[in-house]
């Protein structure tokens, strides 16, 4: 039921949109040619758009605080989510998963190099979503210069390559370690920062490394950057284009499945319980007997280790390098594929990826939109679904009487 | 007796403000010792100093380790070092990880005295995967102990206040202290909790031959538990005895207890 | 002497505008502890408005010193609508939430107020035009100072002292420095804290307007992202100088504009940006309560 203060409250709401988006929206003005143009379509559609979200809006808040009453209450809070059901029964989840593996691994023989590339894209925003989620999902530091080492990795290999003539299997173990080095001499001094301090200052390393990159030439050839990076070779041996694709492609996926291999024991050993114990209260975690700066360290450097391996990769599958690729947008939609999947959870960041790198690219109409949309799932995400869309499940123990536990 | 922790002329300024002054303080093996006074007397500011979160301005903060009678001065380290040489301690705005599951709470009280790094997280060799099940196995064994085993596996969050309570006590536990430190255990709970309570603490004690400090509220409780008391008000030690001497002791009674001295 | 003087007095004029915005950062962070990522945007927004304001108004034929005004109220306006609704819907339903949370969707926030802007109008940056008259008893020091510098550090000293009139005087003004010690508190005292909020955005908008429309005319343009890159240099100053603190954000403010000044005009343009960050991240390491700022004891 609709009541006639909600009908009036959508009202205002709409009124009070048409006005504040009056000018932007309405009036395009080009001072140079001294023209105005009046679009008084976007006005109406403002107004009806508001007045329908409007309820939208108010239907999901008080969803929400009828969950918070819940949980107050002391109540269940409302029933295991889908995904964590199917995930829970095996007779689901074991053929989906062969399915999965099936359809990936014949995945480039189906379809057309175009396609096969846009995947090996997505898989290498796994990796990198992968990666953050160490920092973010786990262990709860707000890295907003995680592209940085993204950076460090693809211009290691780029100029190791340049000029000691190295390979990329050469270059991806350095990338790797080199990754982790930046990870550490920029975690140091970050990290007595408050959780909202860290932010802004990892941005400003980012930035600080774009900026670098960008005007000095004499090192990282500045803005036209560095061309002609060999792909990966085969034993030696140097592959055509359209093999090398395909080459890369399984190197990614293997890669991916490494990053889920490490993430995965992590986060159920000591060191990823040392993590999550400090997102969730870092006075109590020090009281526990936790080192605060070698925890979070760890984190730091692990999460750039991934950043700039999958930057070696992108250096390899690109064969090509420049500032542009490592902006702070970057960062900011690694950071959506997080928080959209579900921070900390595996499966969430891998759906993440998938959905926002591929639904611009097959999509094209919307892919004008991709920022606009980030930003709002950003907000509404926080606002209603703060786990993200496939929350991260717990490892349960389960005790056959006292002596053996084992994972259920 | 044997001493475990002495702190000597222990102060502590922020600013301009001496939040404590002068304060002497020592526990023995196997005693249980309360520190109380009116709120905002520097209490918890004492907890903090000993525990690591603020490093005192002045004083000594001395443990004796393994009953050995050469102390070991411990002011100014870091929390994490402290709860490592074996005191732990809980909050008094209980500060559990809410996320986490009651096990998980606890097995982070373990963490300390586990030694699994990254590599071998991620190889998981033998001595990774016996280490794991053994802090399972401990952790699980505690729980037992403090009554939280049938909510092994619930999230921290979801616990009932009282368990929430016994809880930080269970995870400071895992932590393998020879003194417990106690920061208002009995705060929000129904006179049946506080019971209960009282003989968890006793129960500690005698068995764990844990010692304890506590800082507490709640005169009944104070009374019965506590071998010792010390009386603090606005940073300065006021009064020390034993429960029957604190209780007669003019001064308390002006400065703090005032008409709950017959409760 | 008279580059010197010229460096001194541009790195005035620059740290005017990172004040007028910085100020925004500082009473916001003050009052709910965030990082309003999207005050940036706001900034951008009121310059814009304006923009389009001066575009009509020129079109319809009116004097210049009018059309500056009414595009200045008209900023201001609709910079604080927007501040007041961003509060309301990115920030309100997070009060309670973990500090991870709101700061993401601050992040949001401002990323969807600057592809709004670049969808509805455009990526390319517009000319803004000058509309500060030359002044003639300026013309002896025009080589050191323009007439557009001496009306931007005329508006921020006037702001500045309005606005800590009111914050020191008024109702709202203690109801906000009371909300800043402790809100519960204050709402225990009957203060709408809700209300203290929402006048503080709009009062950090409205500022944020002021400078936006100075700095573009001081420029001469603007599009869809300069808001971020100035915001983080006004939040840079805001740190600098103790985020929370007014007077604090204000000092921080001047000395990022004549360290930006002085080190591009004297070291090199091309690393303009770098200073600020380079800055941040000493600031932060060596004194992270600012120059003004207390250092916070969180209670255990």
């Amino acid at each position: 039921m609709i009541k006639f203060n909600e009908i009036k409250r959508a009202f205002l709401v709409s009124i009070w949109f048409m006005f504040l988006t009056f000018p932007i929206m309405v009036i395009r003005v080009n001072p140079v040619e001294r023209i105005v143009e009046w679009r008084w379509k976007n006005m109406i559609l403002v107004g009806i758009g508001s007045f329908l979200l409007s309820f939208v809006w108010n239907y999901l808040m008080k969803r929400k605080e009828l969950g918070v009453k819940k949980t107050e209450a002391g109540e269940e809070t409302g029933t295991i989510p889908l995904a964590q059901r199917i995930l829970g029964e095996k007779r689901i989840y074991i053929p989906g998963l062969v399915a999965i593996g099936v359809f990936t691994m014949v995945f480039p023989l189906i379809f057309s190099m175009y396609q096969t590339t846009i995947m090996t894209t997505a898989l290498i925003y796994v990796m990198l979503g992968l990666g953050l989620n160490i920092v973010v999902g786990l262990a709860g530091l707000l890295d907003l210069g995680y592209v940085a080492f993204y950076a460090v990795g693809a211009y290691a290999y780029a100029l190791l390559n340049y000029h000691f003539g190295l390979g990329f299997w050469m270059a991806l173990p350095i990338g790797g370690v080199l990754g982790a080095i930046f990870g550490i001499l920029l975690g140091f001094p970050v990290l007595r920062l408050r959780g909202d301090y860290l932010a802004i200052v990892t941005l400003g390393f980012g930035e600080i490394i774009r900026i670098i990159l960008e005007n000095w030439n004499e090192f990282s050839f500045g803005p036209s950057g560095i061309a002609n990076i060999p792909r990966p070779s085969l034993f030696g041996i140097d592959l055509s284009v359209h093999s090398s694709i395909i080459y890369i492609y399984y190197i990614m996926i293997a890669l991916c499945l490494f990053t889920v291999f490490v993430v995965n024991r992590l986060q159920d050993s000591r060191i990823g319980r040392a993590w999550i114990a400090l997102r969730e209260d870092e006075v109590a975690c020090e009281a526990m007997g936790i080192d605060k700066a070698k925890t979070k360290l760890t984190a730091f450097s692990l999460g750039a280790t991934w950043a700039s391996m999958a930057g070696v990769m992108f250096a390899a599958k690109t064969t090509f390098v420049n500032p542009a690729s490592f902006t702070i947008w970057e960062s900011i939609m690694i950071l959506c594929i997080v928080v959209l999947g579900g921070m900390g959870s595996i499966i969430g960041v891998i759906a993440g990826a998938l959905v926002l790198i591929l639904t611009p690219e097959y999509l094209r109409a919307f892919s004008e939109y991709r920022m606009l949309a980030f930003g709002t799932m950003l907000v509404v995400m926080m606002i209603f679904r703060p786990g993200g869309f496939i929350p991260n499940v717990r490892r349960v123990y389960k005790f056959e009487g006292v002596k053996s536990a084992d994972k259920s | 007796m044997e001493p475990v922790l002495k702190v000597q002329n222990l102060g502590m300024n922020f600013g301009g403000l001496r939040a404590l002054d002068d304060l002497d303080l020592d526990v023995d093996k196997n005693e249980i010792v309360a520190l109380i006074g009116p709120n905002g007397a520097g209490k918890t500011t004492f907890f903090n100093c000993i525990t690591g979160i603020y490093p005192p301005t002045d004083g000594d903060v001395l443990i004796f380790t393994h009953g050995s009678d050469r102390p070991e001065r411990i002011n100014g380290i870091k929390p994490n070092r402290v709860t490592e040489k074996g005191l732990a301690r809980t909050f008094q705005n209980i500060r559990l990880f809410p996320n986490m599951t009651v096990l998980e709470n606890v097995m982070i009280g373990r963490h300390c005295r586990m030694h699994a790094g990254v590599l071998g997280a991620i190889l998981r060799g033998k001595s990774t995967i016996k280490e794991e099940k053994k802090a399972v196995e401990d952790s699980y064994a505690i729980l037992e102990k403090i009554g939280l085993a049938q909510f092994v596996d619930e999230f921290a969050k979801n616990l009932p206040y009282g368990a929430q309570r016994r809880l930080e006590i269970a995870r400071a536990m895992a932590t393998e202290p020879f003194l417990l430190l106690l920061d208002e255990p009995a705060a929000g709970m129904n006179p049946n909790e506080t019971q209960e309570l009282d003989e968890l603490i006793k129960q500690i004690r005698d068995e764990e031959g844990i010692s304890i400090l506590l800082i507490e509220h709640d005169m009944k409780l104070v009374m019965s538990l506590s071998d010792r008391i010390f009386v603090v008000d606005y940073g300065k030690k006021i009064a020390q005895g034993t429960p029957e001497e604190v209780r007669n002791n003019p001064v308390v009674i002006k400065a703090y207890l005032g008409e709950e001295v017959d409760a | 002497m008279d580059y010197f003087l010229e460096l001194f007095l541009g790195g005035l004029t620059r740290g005017s505008i990172y004040a007028l915005i910085a100020l925004g950062y500082t009473m916001v962070y003050g009052i709910i502890g965030l990082i309003n990522f999207a005050h940036g945007e706001i900034y951008m927004i009121g310059a814009f408005t304006a923009l389009i304001v001066i575009s009509v108004l020129t079109l319809m034929g009116m004097n210049t010193l009018a059309i500056l005004v009414i595009a200045g109220v008209i900023a201001v306006i609709y910079s604080s609508a927007y501040g007041y609704t961003v509060e309301k819907i990115a920030y309100k339903p997070l009060r309670n939430a973990p500090r991870l949370s709101a700061l993401i969707s601050a992040i949001g926030m401002s990323l969807f107020l600057q592809n709004y802007v670049l969808l509805a109008q455009t990526s390319d940056f517009l000319p803004f035009p000058c509309l500060i008259p030359d002044f003639e008893f300026m013309e002896p020091y025009a080589h050191i100072i323009g007439s557009t510098e001496i009306v931007i550090l005329i508006t921020t000293a006037v702001v500045m002292v309005l606005l800590t009139i009111m914050i020191k005087f008024t109702k709202i003004g203690k109801a906000m420095r009371a909300t800043s010690q402790d809100k519960t508190m204050a709402m225990l005292v009957g203060i709408n804290v809700n209300r203290v909020i929402s006048v503080t955005f709009i009062v950090g908008s409205a500022t944020a307007a002021i400078g936006g429309v100075l700095i573009a005319s001081h420029v001469g343009m603007i599009n869809f992202y300069v808001g971020f890159i100035a915001g983080i240099k006004a939040f840079v100053a805001a740190v600098l100088g103790g985020i929370g603190s007014i007077p604090g954000a204000v000092l921080g403010s001047f000395i990022l504009g004549w360290t930006e000044s002085f080190a591009t005009g004297y070291v090199s343009s091309d690393y303009e940006d770098v200073f600020a960050f380079l800055f941040l991240v000493l600031i932060l390491i060596f004194r992270p309560a600012g120059i003004l700022g207390r250092s916070e004891k969180y209670k255990i």
